[in-house]
């Protein structure tokens, strides 16, 4: 058999997750190769744009970063509104509470400059320890002895690499992560779908009225929405603005949304008139899947040598308004590196994955991604008669009196974390309460907004693809409406009627009747993943270097 | 890695050529290139040959050693040589070996490539210039040196160990028939512009991206790795270099004629859509590559 190359750690993926890991895995000298597939770290990557340090946490990414804070983020966040919305009627509240609630700091991100900055650190660190970072790698599966058992990855650009331990950061749409076993892509209840817009304005301070070193984040629910469970943002960057939608994937499918035209609803909407004027510039659009840690998150994130971690385990919070990824991912990054060491040290490395799941138990982190209470909320309130019930209670004249008995006040209840924390997927909290809320306290918006986003087409001409030619990083398996055509109205570069995107509907005659087909050209694809849920497909990342090249991310 | 006893020595072998790309070059009313207005660039065949080399350095290891013959002015294409690779630069200038042809070009490089020390393993070579287009400096170099010479290369390996060279090539040139040969070191080669450099370990892309920035560092004060000989130092008759020592004649230079064509071509209006419509129509039947 052929001799493959041997180092002590494999990092795929130089995200923040990747880089944690890496820099736990250089600090102890331990080799370490990185590989990542875009062509610079950052170029695949895209967040809703907060990232937060915990007090709690054990690692957070100025540790390991001293000079993250000044060289790779936008803006701090200082503030933090939640907007209840009812046609023109907004109501208010702050939720600093929420937001500095176990907060050192959060500072808004993009994540092109983020993640390339945090690589390049990373690069000189594992240069250091003999092995290093790599761009334009995909590792595309996982090698095995003749046991089955995991000991390397396989790659499209390079030959097979073996490891004492692998440390999957691959992200969202990791096929390490799948090829073991570990995550499934087949419930829509399990993820969110995230669409952001990065938007160009030069007069951030002002029209935000911040002071320097300061910023904002807005959150956005009700019922512009059209009734799909989720809601909005807009955060503030240096010199820009990341404004999106995070939707519950099931229920996009249910409504059968376009989630593009729901961050429309959300950008034209008079709310966001007193930010945005017509001369508003969108300088990219994006979008990625978000794994809803609450069912997601493999609580064993490991086999063999594989330690999954970030994304690609799950580990993404949602804690009602609040979205914690990033850091969860620098803390699991470091534990996983962590556990290795450790493990290194007894001389017995394969227990690495047992280590660093204890490691995320013992720490919290599990415990803040797999709430306990959130098990119990889930039993009692994600039953459809008992949302019907607590919908029928807010929405009649007892409720709706309750809610202006409790004005403003409700925003306190809104700060308490272990609320949030157990907040239930169903429609009341995302659309029935805010709506009420909106409707009773809240007040007419006065602003004018002339806004007029650009059309699909023209976002995604937008963006820069080096795209590999004749061979489609995704395969339709299924091309039956009845299989895939949720990825025609899911999809965010697709949409019913338009045919510039990746998912279209066909009607083809078969046996002289006629059939709803579903056809797929990946050249627009944004690598979110959504598709790989919602459709019956065989899904792939593109090889290094190739597909959407984010600029902003 | 580069004291290693069985490392390879590398010399390439680079040009300055007039900078032939829409935009830099220049030519006068009758169609002459103006010299003196057009930027001097390294034979762009060149980069396969600077590519083959490093290739050869990453994989085996090594010392590269990049050459080039003409007037002062040529230090600045050795440095953009060095922004590919570099470890040594030498240019081989001296008003004896001006308008020199193929020939006594050839005579020129090999007793330069003889005086290094050591001698090196492999000699690589662009497939001819952009300016002169004859294809001969680089085999008639192979022969003064008396060593064989693997031309059209698409990919190579070097065996260090066996000191031998495998080589895949083009057979005439043509892209539909390839051969492997083996030829024993020394060898002289032309990579082929189909040439692509080939790194399938990790360990090979790392020491890419580390050869690559120590270049960059370099290349900042390359004459500083600059080494200027003159016929003196290479011990050579002026009566058998430059312009004496070339039995090449130019009788006369014609420019080329327009090449006839019965291809017509039609203007389209952007701003005319019915225009546009009818130009899709035209090309729909053969989207698809049909």
């Amino acid at each position: 058999m052929r001799e493959y190359e041997h180092y002590e750690a494999i990092v795929v993926g130089a995200g923040p997750g990747g880089a944690a890991a890496a820099a736990v895995l250089a600090e102890n000298d331990i080799e370490t190769i990185v590989l990542e597939r875009g062509m610079e770290a950052g170029s695949k990557n895209v967040s809703g744009g907060l990232i937060y340090a915990e007090e709690s946490s054990p690692y957070t990414i100025d540790n390991l970063f001293p000079e993250f804070r000044n060289e790779a983020t936008e803006r701090p966040i200082t503030e933090y509104k939640l907007h209840n919305i009812s046609g023109e009627k907004v109501a208010s509240f702050d939720l600093k509470g929420l937001h500095e609630y176990d907060t050192k700091w959060c500072d808004s991100v993009l994540r092109r400059k983020m993640d390339s900055w945090l690589s390049k650190e990373v690069q000189s660190r594992t240069q250091e320890t003999g092995g290093g970072l790599i761009n334009g790698i995909h590792v595309n599966g996982l090698l095995r002895d003749e046991n089955g058992k995991i000991k390397g990855v396989t790659c499209d650009e390079i030959d097979p690499i073996t490891a004492d331990v692998v440390i999957a950061a691959d992200g969202v749409t990791s096929e390490l992560a799948r090829a073991s076993g570990l995550m499934d892509w087949e419930r829509p209840e399990e993820w969110f779908q995230g669409v952001k817009v990065v938007v160009d304005l030069k007069e951030v301070d002002n029209i935000f009225d911040l002071e320097p070193e300061t910023g904002i984040a807005h959150l956005f629910s009700g019922d512009l929405f059209e009734g799909v469970r989720g809601g909005g943002f807009l955060y503030t960057n240096q010199e820009s603005l990341s404004i999106g939608t995070v939707f519950h994937l099931d229920s996009i499918m249910e409504e059968e949304a376009e989630s593009h035209e729901l961050l429309n609803k959300l950008l034209t909407h008079p709310l966001l008139g007193q930010w945005l004027d017509k001369d508003y510039c969108e300088l990219e659009y994006s979008a990625k899947l978000v794994p809803d840690s609450k069912k997601a998150a493999n609580p064993n994130p490991h086999l063999d040598r594989l330690l999954l971690v970030g994304d690609a385990a799950g580990q993404m919070q949602a804690q009602g308004p609040i979205i914690k990824g990033m850091n969860h991912a620098v803390t699991a990054g470091a534990l996983a590196a962590e556990a290795f060491v450790e493990m290194k040290e007894r001389g017995d490395s394969e227990k690495a994955g047992e280590r660093y799941e204890l490691k995320l138990r013992q720490t919290g982190l599990m415990g803040k991604l797999r709430p306990p209470m959130y098990s119990v909320v889930k039993v009692v309130a994600e039953n459809k008669v008992a949302t019907a019930i607590v919908d029928g209670v807010l929405t009649s004249p007892v409720g709706r009196a309750a809610i202006r008995t409790m004005g403003k006040r409700i925003g306190k209840l809104y700060n308490v974390p272990i609320l949030s924390m157990a907040i239930p997927d169903t429609s009341t909290p995302y659309v029935t309460l805010p709506t009420i809320i909106g409707q009773e306290v809240g007040e007419i918006i006065k602003s004018k907004n002339l806004v007029d986003p650009p059309e699909l087409a023209d976002r995604i001409s937008k963006l820069a693809y080096d795209t590999d030619i004749g061979k489609p990083h995704i395969e339709l398996i299924d091309n039956s409406y009845a299989a895939s055509g949720g990825a025609v109205t899911a999809c965010p570069v697709s949409a019913v009627g338009f045919g510039g995107g990746c998912y279209r509907m066909e009607e083809i005659e078969v046996d002289g009747k006629i059939e709803l087909r579903v056809s797929l050209d990946t050249q627009p694809c944004i690598e979110c993943g959504t598709c790989a849920v919602v459709a019956k497909t065989e899904w792939s990342n593109p090889r290094g270097n190739k597909g959407v090249e984010f600029k902003h991310g | 890695m580069d004291n290693n006893s069985s490392d390879i020595d590398i010399v390439v072998l680079t040009k300055g050529v007039p900078d032939f790309r829409e935009g830099k070059v220049s030519f006068d009313e009758h169609g002459h290139l103006e010299r003196g207005k057009t930027p001097t660039v390294m034979n762009p065949n060149d980069r396969f040959a600077m590519k083959a080399a490093l290739q050869t350095k990453v994989r085996s290891g090594g010392k590269i050693t990049v050459m080039s013959m003409g007037p002062p002015g040529y230090k600045e294409i050795l440095q953009e040589a060095m922004n590919i690779y570099a470890d040594e630069l030498y240019l081989l200038s001296d008003r004896e070996m001006a308008a020199a042809d193929t020939w006594a070009t050839a005579i020129t490089i090999c007793s330069a490539v003889e005086k290094l020390d050591p001698t090196p393993d492999i000699v690589f070579a662009g497939f001819k210039t952009a300016d002169g287009e004859t294809g001969h400096t680089g085999p008639q170099t192979s022969w003064a040196l008396e060593w064989p010479i693997i031309t059209h290369v698409v990919s190579l390996d070097v065996d260090v160990d066996e000191r031998k060279i495998r080589a895949r090539r083009l057979v005439q040139g043509d892209i539909k028939e390839i051969e492997t040969v083996e030829v024993d070191l020394p060898c002289f080669v032309i990579p082929d512009p189909e040439f692509e450099a080939e790194y399938p370990r990790a360990s090979h892309r790392l020491r890419l991206q580390n050869l690559t920035e120590e270049t960059q560092v370099r290349s900042d004060a390359y004459e500083e790795t600059l080494t200027m000989w003159d016929h003196k130092e290479l011990n050579l008759d002026p009566d058998f270099i430059g312009l004496d020592g070339s039995p090449t004649i130019v009788g006369r230079v014609d420019p080329i004629p327009k090449a006839p064509s019965d291809r017509e071509a039609t203007i389209i209006d952007l701003e005319n859509k019915s225009g546009l419509e009818e130009m899709l129509g035209i090309m729909a039947p053969f989207a698809g590559g049909k």
